[in-house]
């Protein structure tokens, strides 16, 4: 038994659906808890897919994967599904419902501890209304505790989707691109309060950005994806302007338009159909 | 050739008996226009009123007793045959053989519910039962079963499923998924269709009646008989009295949730 949280040794991931392709590739990880690790790199270099794969959400090919110290998918599905409550997965869009109001929403990260009963309870009266303001008060959204989520704006449901995970009890804080609907003050904000929590708890920390300046600023480890395979995981200090351009070279598209023939051919084929 | 036409047709219309002479006939004339006529004028009389009043609330609480039931039985095979809750399916994309099979089971009893029609279990029950509303209560609840089992699953897997999956991905139990998750999004949609249901097996329970299965439909049954036309006049108002109250309740419940 090692310390470490996960431990990845040459992971391959497919996509969900059977696409030929691999999504990750010759993957290897160590993440100990109390970990505080960003994961930067172009758009497609499979960041999402790393992650839903940390949150056992996303079976891996091949390769090893051990999460808490066991591969959760040799457990059984009551097992691994236990274990998903000992993990948070912030996805990048913010997953609420928008008819219900934002305290039932961030209250719902607590159902995985909650018996049936106390769920449907909760539903008609929060079970816990003063911790779910608390949590909504260190993203500045104390004010919105009874407000439909569809009341709020985008940066609003940003933030109210992370003070879900501040009412989880996870170990593990897998989040998803936080920052992609706040400007920058909010960033500033947001990424201290994860930071900090994680402290708190002594949890691990793992955080898709696209910000790489912030990414620098902010965490200690730094993990670069790029197709799929992992291009540098460095201490902040050992990562240069250099490596950054590198990961970054190419994927900025020289013009708007597509090639004329490419366009053409495409013309063709849709006729065709 | 209409010669030949016509020496093979009439021995079959003399077989039979059909006489066009018969619908110019006098008496059979006044009969019908007494008939049609006497819609005009609803039966309303106290004592009709009253035997109205009181069919029509056996034919509504047909249709709400048949609904409860097949409520008790479409909300677990609901949640049975619904795919987007299920465990096994997270992070392979496949459903376990175990869970798949049993989904598929429970969707075939739904199809065996609601093929058969209301009518036909009413026409079986009413032999069982013999003549009454429990016949009609137990027909609308099986067909019901299988409508709503059927319509509510469709519901759920096709509403925006992303907040509920990730709660599954999080580690939520499957109910408080959909409670948390799915609901919130198609609870509107759902009680829209069963407040619909509701109105359709009003409808069901009064041609049901007409076989036997009680309620106002067994009344009408016996007025068109007797060409009472004023009476029969006076429950086709109250049908659409009746079907006008569901679209109210209808609306009612859609703005409470919207």
């Amino acid at each position: 038994m090692s310390s470490s949280l996960y431990e990845l040794h040459d992971l391959a991931v497919r996509h969900i659906g059977g696409a030929r392709e691999h999504a990750l590739q010759g993957i290897s990880l160590e993440l100990s808890a109390s970990e505080q690790v960003a994961l930067i790199g172009p758009s497609g270099a499979g960041k999402t897919t790393l992650l839903s794969t940390l949150a056992c959400a996303h079976r891996p090919d091949t390769g090893l994967f051990r999460a808490f110290g066991a591969d959760p998918w040799q457990l059984s599905d009551n097992a691994r599904h236990a274990m998903r409550a000992r993990l948070f997965l912030a996805p990048q869009t913010p997953p609420l419902p928008p008819r219900q109001r934002v305290v039932t929403a961030v209250l719902a990260a607590r159902l995985p501890q909650w018996s049936l009963w106390q769920s449907l309870v909760s539903l008609v009266k929060p079970a816990d209304p003063e911790a779910a303001w608390r949590a909504l008060s260190r993203f500045n959204l104390g004010d919105k505790l009874y407000a439909r989520v569809d009341r709020l704006s985008g940066g609003e449901r940003q933030r109210c989707g992370l003070a879900r995970l501040l009412l989880s009890s996870a170990q593990a804080l897998l989040v998803d691109e936080p920052l992609s609907a706040l400007d920058p003050a909010m960033s500033q904000l947001t990424l201290n309060t994860l930071q900090q929590e994680a402290r708190e708890r002594n949890a691990l920390l793992v955080c898709s950005l696209h910000q790489v300046d912030l990414a620098l600023a902010h965490f200690p480890r730094i993990v670069a994806l790029k197709h799929g395979r992992i291009m540098f995981d460095l201490p902040r200090e050992q990562v240069t302007q250099a490596m950054v351009d590198e990961l970054y070279l190419g994927e900025l598209p020289p013009a708007n338009s597509p090639p004329a023939d490419e366009l053409a051919a495409k013309l063709a084929v849709g006729a065709c159909l | 050739m209409a010669a030949v036409a016509l020496a093979l047709l009439w021995p079959l219309v003399v077989a039979t008996e059909f006489s066009p002479s018969i619908l110019f006939d006098l008496q059979s004339l006044r009969a019908t226009g007494r008939f049609l006529s006497d819609f005009l004028q609803p039966a309303h009389d106290r004592e009709f009123l009253a035997m109205l009043a009181s069919e029509a609330w056996k034919t509504v609480a047909i249709a709400t007793c048949g609904l409860t039931l097949a409520l008790l039985g479409a909300i677990p095979l609901t949640l049975l045959v619904t795919e987007r809750l299920s465990i096994s399916r997270l992070g392979t994309g496949r459903v376990a053989l175990l869970p798949r099979m049993a989904r598929q089971l429970v969707r075939w009893l739904l199809v065996v519910l609601r093929s058969v029609p209301e009518l036909v279990w009413a026409l079986l029950f009413v032999r069982i039962f013999s003549l009454g509303p429990t016949a009609g209560v137990l027909a609308i609840a099986l067909t019901y079963c299988g409508m709503l089992g059927k319509v509510y699953a469709e519901i759920l897997e096709s509403s925006d499923h992303h907040a509920s999956e990730v709660l599954l991905r999080n580690g939520s139990g499957r109910l408080a998924a959909l409670l948390y998750g799915a609901l919130p999004e198609a609870a509107s949609e759902l009680v829209s269709y069963t407040v619909y249901r509701w109105e359709c097996a009003i409808r069901g329970s009064v041609v049901m009646g007409f076989v036997g299965a009680g309620g106002l439909g067994q009344r009408m049954d016996e007025s068109t008989k007797m060409l009472a036309g004023g009476e029969v006049a006076s429950m086709l108002i109250v049908f659409v009295m009746l079907v006008a109250a569901a679209d109210i309740v209808s609306r009612y419940l859609r703005r409470r949730l919207g």
